[in-house]
């Protein structure tokens, strides 16, 4: 009998795992189950242009290639759990579904604030689609819009909500806005582009409640401030959607722990041949930096994890000779990143949170310019804004250290 | 032959497709992307690896 995949989590990384494995030659089933309705969309533009334009599921919808044209979809039904002994996955609806190999893309999704009068509507999360609709349709011209949180997503609606025309206020824990990838220099510049911009920020506090009583009318920080406002957008951090693994014995204690094939580990830290693990919540070691498991949130890991994961759950369906090799392969995604905030292209390569020193090489701190990140002296991250051609002799550095 | 498009309304010239596919794209002096619009058949696993890493999703191999 033929065998048959079934991949939980229907975004990019269950996309690219998909046809990487129709481009390693597997010819068996291949269904990918989804909690959302609809087929797998790109999420960067939902901070970013698309939502100052329109959001549409056509806009940002990934092409499926004629490779993937006979998977099977199955949306709006989310995995609830899974049997690895018996290799079936069940669903909310009470389906279930037979695996040979399966493949654990399920993802993020947004932690919000726990606020005692937190039921008002004006609450927004930019996680997917409809949250993306849901909030383009409160940023209108004039709206006082606060956004939690300082990462690149919060920095990123901050920008965009000014470009629409709203008054915003960015309030987070952090002393400078992205400071942890950028480090305090760039974080301190990029504050006050922001804030030439227009953007307050409220830094170092944290938010204790909402006023108002039947509509939302502010936010109450940490220390009594309050912030006059009718839209809340929550960009603090991330819980992973690991619920569905609860009952087994893969080691779920941050994302789902990998080996360098991406096989699942259980916490007895044995590789399970045949569960694999893509995007988000891959928590695997690369040897381009150390022997330190993280998981990588960033845009580039889908794909690379759902080519590795094609090739080496490919081979193990088909029971190749050359299995054992193919999995004991380093793998080493050099992580990729970037950002459009008001006019600037921020783009970085490798890890440049772990650095203990950093340097601008190229530019200027006000201008166009590139940061190189280095721990120990050994270069390990880059960040540019603007400068692309000077990011990349840097990017060709990381990649030969 | 396959042919290739990219909307230059989406691209933003980051150049990651350029290396995926050097000899089909390349960022010019000025930071700018330029493609060759048309390549080889062997070159497709290539070219779907520069769609594939092109952050503004902007290009598409034309069927
Ligand atoms: C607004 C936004 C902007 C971003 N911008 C950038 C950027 O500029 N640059 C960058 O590098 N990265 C960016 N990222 C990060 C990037 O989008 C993610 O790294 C990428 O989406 C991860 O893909 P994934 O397939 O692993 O997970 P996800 O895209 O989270 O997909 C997981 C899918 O699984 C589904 N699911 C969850 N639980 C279940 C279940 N039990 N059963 C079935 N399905 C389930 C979810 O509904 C979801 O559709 C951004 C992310 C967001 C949200
Ligand atoms: S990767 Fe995409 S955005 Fe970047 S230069 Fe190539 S086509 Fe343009």
């Amino acid at each position: 009998m033929s065998k048959s995949v079934v991949i939980v989590g229907a975004s990019m990384g269950g996309l690219r795992a998909a046809e990487a494995l129709r481009n390693n030659g597997f010819e068996g089933q291949i269904t990918v189950i989804g909690e959302e309705i609809h087929a797998p969309y790109n999420r960067p533009p939902l901070s970013k242009e698309v939502l100052a334009k329109e959001v549409t599921h056509d806009a940002v919808a990934f092409k499926l290639r004629t490779q993937v044209e006979d998977v099977i979809w199955h949306l709006g039904d989310p995995a609830t759990s899974v049997d690895l002994e018996t290799q079936v996955v069940k669903t909310n609806s009470g389906k279930t579904f037979e695996y040979d190999g399966l493949v654990i893309a399920s993802g993020l999704r947004p932690r919000v604030l726990n606020l005692p009068n937190g039921k008002l509507p004006g609450r927004h999360t930019v996680r997917t689609l409809d949250d993306a609709i849901g909030l383009r349709a409160d940023l209108v011209p004039g709206a006082k819009v606060v956004v939690a949180g300082a990462g690149f997503i919060g920095c990123e609606v901050a920008a965009t909500a000014r470009g629409l025309g709203c008054e915003v206020t960015n309030v987070a824990i952090d002393s400078f806005p992205m400071i942890r990838p950028l480090g305090e220099t760039l974080a301190a510049e990029l504050q006050r582009r922001h804030e030439s911009h227009g953007v307050h920020f409220r830094l170092g506090h944290g938010i204790r409640d909402l006023a108002g009583t039947d509509s939302f009318t502010g936010v109450i920080l940490d220390d009594g401030e309050l912030l006059e406002a009718t839209v809340l957008v929550e960009a603090i951090s991330s819980h992973c959607n690991i619920e569905w693994l609860a009952n087994t014995n893969l080691d779920i204690s941050n994302g789902v722990l990998t080996d360098s094939a991406l096989r699942a580990i259980t916490t007895d830290g044995d590789p399970v041949n045949a569960v694999y693990v893509v995007g988000d919540l891959a928590r695997f070691a690369n040897p381009l930096f150390d022997d330190e498991p993280r998981r990588i949130e960033h845009w580039n890991i889908p794909t690379e994890t759902g080519k590795r994961v094609g090739a080496v759950l490919s081979a193990y369906l088909s029971q190749a000779d050359n299995f054992a090799e193919l999995a004991a392969l380093p793998f080493t995604p050099l992580p990729t990143f970037w950002s459009d905030q008001y006019d600037m292209k921020i783009q970085g390569f490798g890890m440049p949170g772990l650095a203990n020193r950093y340097e601008l090489v190229a530019g200027e701190l006000t201008d166009e310019l590139v940061m190189a990140y280095f721990r120990n002296d050994i270069l390990i991250g880059v960040v540019g804004i603007g400068m692309t051609a000077e990011v990349m002799k840097y990017r060709k550095q990381l990649l030969s250290t | 032959m396959i042919t290739i498009d990219v909307d230059m309304d989406k691209c933003q010239h980051y150049g990651q497709c350029v290396f995926e596919a050097p000899d089909i794209f390349k960022l010019n002096d000025n930071d700018k992307l330029e493609f060759v619009a048309t390549a080889d058949d062997i070159r497709r696993g290539d070219v779907e690896s520069a769609v594939d890493v092109c952050p503004m999703q902007a290009i598409s191999i034309v069927e």
